[in-house]
């Protein structure tokens, strides 16, 4: 090749890179992170929802048309129809309700509280977002410890005498419960918080100038006002409470005494017995679920910002 | 201004590159170092292995590092290294109930020639091979050497069980002498005298967790001690063995026992039962040998110069015959079939089977299964518990082994957990619905 040849391939190539239009730099800075988000989040998903029409174990050799072997709907069917499922359904639906209601209460009380200037009150609120910037896995085994019938400080200090706040299956729950509503509350409060800060003054002032009562102003101004940001930590908060694992895992373990959720069922079904297809469906069916309550919720937020 | 900026950092990036690349060329290489990994429970046998194969590292250079991975997620972590084939580890220090998965879906060398050759089968119990080794059992094909050999025994307080007035007031409550338990029974006897939950003391520490094994480990050993079965480990038969009047009579003994540990034992497993004994509020405890050097070591119990042990106790079945079981724990030691340095594995392998080692491994506190050391008097005198664990090593028996022993696992834990701890239904009723679940496992699996 002669070096005429070469030269002027070199400066085709140049005019070649010279002439690539910004959108086609943008796709190829893209690509990689693209590439990487497709092969460990978008194959899974589609991956696993295959698996969940199948009778599969990844523990075993796969083995095409024995394992997976295709069984249609009979996972989902098994999900929906299992009594026990159900008892699952139902116990993640009493958490879902007992903590996310505990939190946007407690929450919103305490921001209501903080709004009100007083001395130390930024130190206070530091000390109230504490638990929510620890690690949930911490949490739960900082809990367990306080939990300890024969001498955690839960029963001390409530004077409780030595109950069983970790094993014993009718009260589990709750210990859980609690523990979430410590964490989170903060979470809710400082959500809440930027919203009561977000509302006029002057509306205060013109109810006062009417005479207003705290109660008028409270569901006629502060309540209209901080609903949207309301909304917003319920369906923060509600999702999290759907899918928790990391604090039962922490405070009860996954065995057969800790509270029947449907995050702890789905671990031990995928991981302990490695039944993968069913797991999977599991997982549909919860994210299914998720998006249900989501949808709803985005619903009531989008009227709310009407 | 911002051009600058952008010329010099380019400049910089470039001579770092370069200088990194030139004096990457220029340095002598160090000597490549040779080392195996090897991958186990977290706990102190683990600790014990790694000091044990400093020696190896003298003789042969070849460093040993030994992974540990917590308990709870142990067989886990392991299953799913080698479901995606991983060579991360060239020695597995493995659960015995899982060698069937382990075996079957190919991630352990066959050692069978390798066992023959090097005399294995003749120099460690016949038991702690067809437990750690082999499977199907019966078959003669082994995936393991026997490493950890492992079993449920108990430990108890000489000063309490020795006292004149606990003796007295014993034999007049029960009608017959305090001591080291000759049966269940007399454990259970035991277990209702100490209990004195009004006082802060309890009778007995046994496991109540049911997140892996040790709920099932505690239950299958009163089973066949009362004459029960899991099943037929051949024909993978289990009506009529697992809900039998010797194992509904087992459960329902696990059941009333449980009643004199302290609250809260639902979740116990071996920390609990240690952490309850050396805070001296129960008179005895059932664990695994290999977490009774805590109870022996006066830094850390306060009880050690009066603790005894003793192993699992014999029963007269509901069949009026007298048997005597322990549950296995325990672990061998399996070559990884996707490891690069099988060469290097083996040649541990060989070094750990001599026995000088194993002796060496016994007296740092290994749990050997060689039969030359575990009947010399250095290794029966070496530790106030090694008695225990040689009687054990003669009574010991292991769940099942075949690859759907976790279902059969969880399965267990939660229907017998419900009775024994939840307090729900009859022992017959539980076992009764195991035994349905347990045959559908088997059947999907095709085994019937």
């Amino acid at each position: 090749m002669s070096s005429r040849l070469k030269e002027n391939q070199g400066s085709d190539m140049e005019a070649h890179y010279h002439s690539m239009s910004d959108k086609t730099l943008m796709r190829l800075f893209i690509l990689p992170t693209l590439v990487l988000l497709i092969s460990i989040n978008v194959f899974p998903l589609f991956w696993s929802l295959f698996l969940s029409f199948t009778k599969y174990t990844a523990k075993m050799t796969n083995i095409w048309g024995k394992n997976p072997e295709m069984i249609g709907i009979a996972n989902y069917a098994r999900v929906l129809t299992d009594p026990e499922m159900w008892v699952k359904f139902i116990t993640t639906a009493k958490y879902v309700i007992m903590s996310v209601a505990g939190e946007m209460i407690l929450g919103f009380g305490f921001a209501l509280l903080l709004q009100t200037k007083f001395k130390g009150r930024g130190f206070i609120t530091t000390l109230l977002i504490l638990p929510m910037t620890m690690s949930p896995v911490i949490v739960g085994l900082r809990w367990r410890l306080f939990y300890e019938p024969n001498w955690g400080m839960f029963n001390f200090l409530l004077g409780l005498g030595r109950i069983d706040w970790i094993s014993d299956p009718s009260r589990n729950l709750y210990s859980i419960v609690i523990a979430d509503v410590w964490m989170w509350t903060p979470f809710v409060m400082l959500l809440s918080l930027a919203g009561l800060s977000a509302v006029p003054k002057y509306l205060y002032e013109a109810a006062e100038i009417d005479r207003a009562s705290w109660w008028f102003k409270f569901t006629r101004i502060t309540l209209p006002m901080v609903y949207p940001i309301l909304m917003l930590a319920l369906i923060f908060r509600t999702i999290e409470a759907f899918k928790i694992f990391d604090l039962p895992m922490g405070i009860t373990g996954r065995g057969a005494m800790a509270p029947p959720l449907l995050s702890m069922h789905l671990y031990n079904v995928s991981f302990v017995t490695w039944n993968t297809s069913f797991g999977s469906s599991i997982g549909y069916i919860m994210l299914i679920m998720v998006l249900a309550i989501t949808l709803i919720f985005v619903k009531y937020l989008n009227k709310a910002k009407q | 201004m911002k051009k600058i900026f952008f010329w010099s950092i380019l400049v910089l990036l470039s001579l770092s590159v370069a200088a990194g690349v030139l004096f990457a060329g220029s340095g002598e290489k160090p000597p490549e170092e040779q080392f195996i990994t090897i991958h186990w429970a977290q706990w102190a046998p683990a600790d014990y292995l790694e000091k044990l194969s400093e020696g190896f590292t003298v003789e042969t250079g070849i460093k040993v590092i030994v992974e540990q991975t917590p308990w709870e997620t142990f067989v886990q972590k392991y299953n799913t290294e080698m479901i995606a084939r991983s060579d991360a580890w060239d020695i597995i220090v493995g659960d015995s109930q899982d060698i069937g998965n382990m075996a079957v879906n190919g991630h352990y060398v066959e050692l069978t020639d390798w066992i023959k050759k090097h005399k294995v089968d003749k120099t460690f119990t016949p038991a702690s091979l067809t437990y750690f080794a082999e499977y199907p059992k019966g078959s003669g094909k082994y995936f393991a050497v026997p490493c950890e050999g492992d079993a449920l025994a108990w430990a108890y307080r000489m000063d309490l069980f020795e006292d004149p007035d606990n003796k007295a007031d014993f034999k007049a409550q029960f009608g017959y002498e305090l001591g080291v338990p000759k049966s269940w029974d007399m454990l259970k006897d035991i277990a209702e005298f100490f209990h004195d939950p009004d006082n802060g003391f309890y009778g007995v520490a046994i496991y109540g967790d049911n997140g892996y094994d040790s709920l099932a480990m505690f239950a299958e050993q009163v089973i066949w001690s009362f004459g029960g079965e899991l099943g037929d480990y051949s024909t993978y038969k289990v009506d009529g063995l697992l809900n039998s009047k010797g194992a509904i009579a087992g459960i329902e003994y696990y059941q009333e026992l449980f009643q004199f540990t302290p609250p809260g034992f639902g979740d116990a497993f071996f920390v609990k039962c240690n952490d309850t004994y050396t805070a001296g509020i129960v008179p005895m405890t059932c664990n695994y040998l290999a977490f009774f050097p805590a109870l022996a070591n006066e830094a850390t119990c306060p009880y050690a110069r009066d603790t005894g042990y003793f192993a699992c106790p014999p029963q007269k079945g509901t069949d009026g015959k007298v048997r005597q079981f322990a549950a296995l724990g325990g672990q061998g030691a399996s070559v990884i079939t996707y490891s690069k340095k099988q060469d290097l594995a083996f040649k541990w392998l060989e070094w750990f089977i001599k026995p000088d080692t194993q002796m060496e491994w016994a007296l740092l506190g290994g749990y050997t299964c060689h039969a030359e050391t575990l009947a010399s008097d250095e290794f029966l005198n070496a530790t106030p518990y090694n008695p225990a664990f040689k009687k054990s090593m003669e009574i010991f028996k292991d769940w099942w082994a075949c690859p759907e022993y976790d279902v059969l696992l969880r399965t267990f834990s939660e229907t017998i957990a419900d009775y024994v701890i939840g307090d729900k239904g009859t022992a017959e009723e539980a076992l009764d619905k195991c035994t349905q679940q347990w045959e559908s496992v088997f059947k999907e699996a095709g085994y019937y």
